[in-house]
């Protein structure tokens, strides 16, 4: 599928030079009549607040300079200068990516094992599996957090009482916040729940849009099971795979409440802390926008070169199999 | 052409707006006699009482003033920020008289929106009854802001039910109470020595104050920190002394805050608290009444008293209103004494003006410690807007994390959090 797409079109060279650039013209006027709304949405809504974000973070811009009581004074690089020779700064990213892949990762292998599993089972068994995974997905990520918040409670939560009731003794009254990486894991955990859902619906749309002759002529060809899934479906599943992925690293890359509401705003001593939730505490909190929006700028930058070099591998990859 | 057309339009939108939006300079106001006066004043978990308050002083001030209604608006303390950036972005939005904490009226002074109250608060016939520390924390550069409405202190809550069956006396010296504290969690493994925690900075701050230790002090016109003094780091390490396994664990209590550490005292899960005068009714509606007592907050010597935090509300006008001299009639008549006293019986702050401290102190004898430790002088946070941010960041909070969990020692998480605050000052 992806390949048709990538190859391009060979019937437009043979359309004669002259004829060729009247239609275009024509074509691209309709076109651009076409795009105008998306254009004009997107300029509104996505260049707008880029180009803005980039304007503020090179001032010194806080909320006297927003009331018009102080000067604005133009800083250039200045607050990226001062972001990046932060210590600080680069153990939040380091964490972040880590958390962000440990999640990726996560929901990726859950999501696609459950749609495995669901398109091998019954119906009422899927039916159920589909309505579970449909309620984590709806529950709003507050929600969701606190619900999680209050099975791990060191003093109320059902988990530590059951750990206990197991005879583990030593898991009453366990703190699962206080740690660093055991914060981070169950954050890491509730995270994962309310995304997998998304990457368990697409990867079972992309399984039952396999054509089973497909699958049965590789096993009539005497192919085993596992070498059907890796040499077969899992290629064809690929580009759907592409989508959950680069979904998946823009979310679990931009996680704010699962970390803000269950480590209390960053964890203690600021342990927990990802990208996200250091810009608001470092600088909306403080009414730093200038410090603030440059942490955007950084932020959008990692991303979009992430997703870029994802994409790229990716394609390569489609193009020689 | 098209393009052209398109790249011009571009040029001109990034020529017009390469700076970020500022709104207007506030105006100048002015000083209308009718009308309607907006006033904003802090929710509180229960209204009903201050709301009580409030409505019997708008009565009694739209009685004398013909014409004029008072509309009330209840903003939510959390969202107080968002509220008041958006006031002051916005003057012609703005109400005529707020309510803020002191803690805040470094930034707002800043930001330019509130008037200078200094001669109103001089010719107001009870200007001369404000306690001098807590008018201090209503002024910025000599000039008074606000209105001191109320102010809270806060001082040692103590269980007698377990200090008398442990044998026990309430601790006369800070070091006291460290012992004492571990002796309750020795005896009593299951209750904490003293409920605070790490993001409790006001009751660290009078260990701080009490050891000779300073947040910062001001050198010509710019703050400089002084956390990595040694009679600071004495201070603060004394404090996050009380978050160890022996006192108040740290898996439970290194993220408490104020509200919370009062919280566990009130549960009956701990012998000791630092809490506020306004804190007396979650304690006794957590089922402690007659169970406990309060003194003022030991220093380090026998008998003194360790500085206390002089937090509290003031009763701003907006320099952008069009009925000044009503705001501030209105401010005043909620900060007169009868209100003042009114506001105690309803909502348990403590007063400002020092004749009715006096009074109440003398029918209340719940009131003591604290009046007392007030005597003893308070202190504040630097009055600079950076502080706002310091307080956003959570520089100190992180601090006291960090020595409290053994992460770093405590020479070193000052000296991180002592570049951070002057980076702030900086700034």
């Amino acid at each position: 599928m992806a390949t048709r797409e990538l190859t391009p079109a060979p019937a437009r060279t043979a359309v004669p030079p002259a004829r060729r650039t009247r239609r275009r013209g024509r074509d691209g006027r309709s076109a651009a009549l076409y795009l105008a709304p998306a254009a004009v949405l997107l300029l509104g809504v996505l260049a707008y607040p880029i180009y803005q974000l980039v304007v503020i973070s090179l001032y010194d811009y806080g909320q006297a300079e927003a009331a018009g009581n102080a000067p604005l004074v133009f800083l250039g690089l200045e607050n990226y200068a001062d972001l990046l020779r932060r210590t600080q700064f680069w153990v939040v990213l380091a964490k972040t990516l880590g958390f962000a892949a440990v999640c990726v990762v996560g929901s990726l292998a859950v999501g696609t094992a459950l749609a495995v599993l669901a398109s091998r089972v019954r119906a009422v068994p899927r039916m159920l599996l589909f309505l579970a995974a449909l309620g984590a997905w709806a529950t709003p990520a507050v929600a969701g957090s606190y619900v999680w918040l209050f099975l791990f409670d060191a003093d109320f939560g059902l988990v530590n009482e059951v750990l206990a009731g197991l005879g583990f003794d030593g898991m009453a009254g366990h703190s699962w916040t206080f740690g660093t990486y055991s914060a981070f894991g169950l954050v890491a955990m509730e995270v994962i729940w309310c995304s997998f859902p998304f990457v368990m619906v697409t990867m079972y749309a992309g399984i039952k849009g396999i054509p089973d002759e497909v699958v049965e002529a590789a096993s009539l060809d005497g192919a085993s099971w596992p070498r059907i899934a890796t040499a077969v479906i899992l290629p064809m599943l690929r580009p759907l795979l592409l989508i959950a992925t680069i979904q998946s690293i823009i979310w679990d890359f931009k996680v704010f409440t699962q970390i803000y509401v269950m480590t209390n705003g960053g964890g203690v001593a600021g342990r927990n802390l990802v990208l996200n939730v250091y810009a608001y505490q470092q600088a909306f909190a403080g009414q730093e926008y200038g410090q603030g929006a440059a942490i955007g700028v950084v932020m959008t930058l990692i991303l979009l070169s992430v997703t870029a070099l994802y994409v790229r591998s990716q394609r390569r990859s489609v193009e020689l199999t | 052409m098209k393009f052209r057309t398109i790249a011009a339009s571009l040029a001109l939108v990034v020529a017009a707006g390469c700076a970020p939006a500022q709104s207007g300079s506030t105006g100048e106001g002015g000083d209308e006699r009718t009308g309607t006066l907006r006033v904003w004043l802090f929710d509180e978990a229960n209204r009903d009482p201050k709301e009580k308050v409030v409505d019997q002083a708008i009565a009694e001030f739209e009685a004398a003033h013909e014409g004029v209604t008072v509309d009330v608006q209840w903003i939510a303390v959390e969202s107080r920020a968002d509220k008041f950036a958006g006031a002051f972005n916005d003057p012609a939005n703005a109400p005529d008289v707020a309510e803020f904490g002191n803690t805040d009226l470094a930034g707002y002074v800043e930001a330019g929106a509130f008037a200078d109250l200094t001669g109103d608060v001089e010719s107001w016939e009870h200007g001369a009854d404000l306690l001098p520390d807590v008018l201090d924390t209503a002024t910025v550069d000599g000039k008074v802001y606000g209105i001191p409405w109320f102010t809270g202190i806060r001082a040692l809550y103590y269980r007698t039910d377990v200090f008398a069956e442990l044998g026990l006396e309430p601790p006369a010296t800070l070091a006291e109470l460290a012992e004492t504290a571990r002796a309750v969690r020795q005896a009593k493994p299951d209750m904490y020595g003293i409920s605070v925690g790490g993001k409790y900075v006001y009751a660290m701050l009078p260990f701080l104050w009490a050891s000779g230790g300073e947040l910062a002090r001001p050198e010509n016109g710019q703050w400089t920190s002084a956390l990595t003094s040694p009679e600071a780091i004495r201070g603060v390490t004394a404090f996050a002394d009380l978050i160890s396994p022996g006192i108040c664990p740290p898996e439970q209590c290194a993220d408490f805050t104020g509200t919370q550490s009062v919280q566990a005292f009130a549960g009956g899960k701990a012998a000791m608290t630092i809490g506020g005068d306004f804190n007396r009714k979650a304690v006794e509606e957590g089922g402690l009444k007659g169970k406990y007592a309060v003194v003022p907050l030991p220093g380090t010597e026998r008998g003194s008293i360790a500085p206390a935090f002089a937090g509290g509300n003031l009763l701003g006008v907006f320099g952008a209103s069009e009925r000044r001299g009503l705001g501030v009639e209105f401010a005043q008549l909620l900060a007169s004494p009868k209100y003042q006293s009114e506001m105690y019986s309803a909502m348990g702050n403590l007063p400002t003006l020092a004749s009715v401290q006096r009074e109440l102190a003398r029918n209340d004898p719940f009131l003591q410690p604290f009046v007392e430790s007030m005597a003893a002088g308070t202190r504040f946070v630097p009055a600079t807007p950076a502080w706002s941010q310091i307080d956003a960041q959570g520089v100190l909070p992180t601090a006291i994390q960090r020595i409290a969990t053994g992460e770093a020692r405590a020479r070193e998480a000052l000296a991180d959090a002592e570049r951070q605050m002057n980076e702030a000052f900086g700034g």
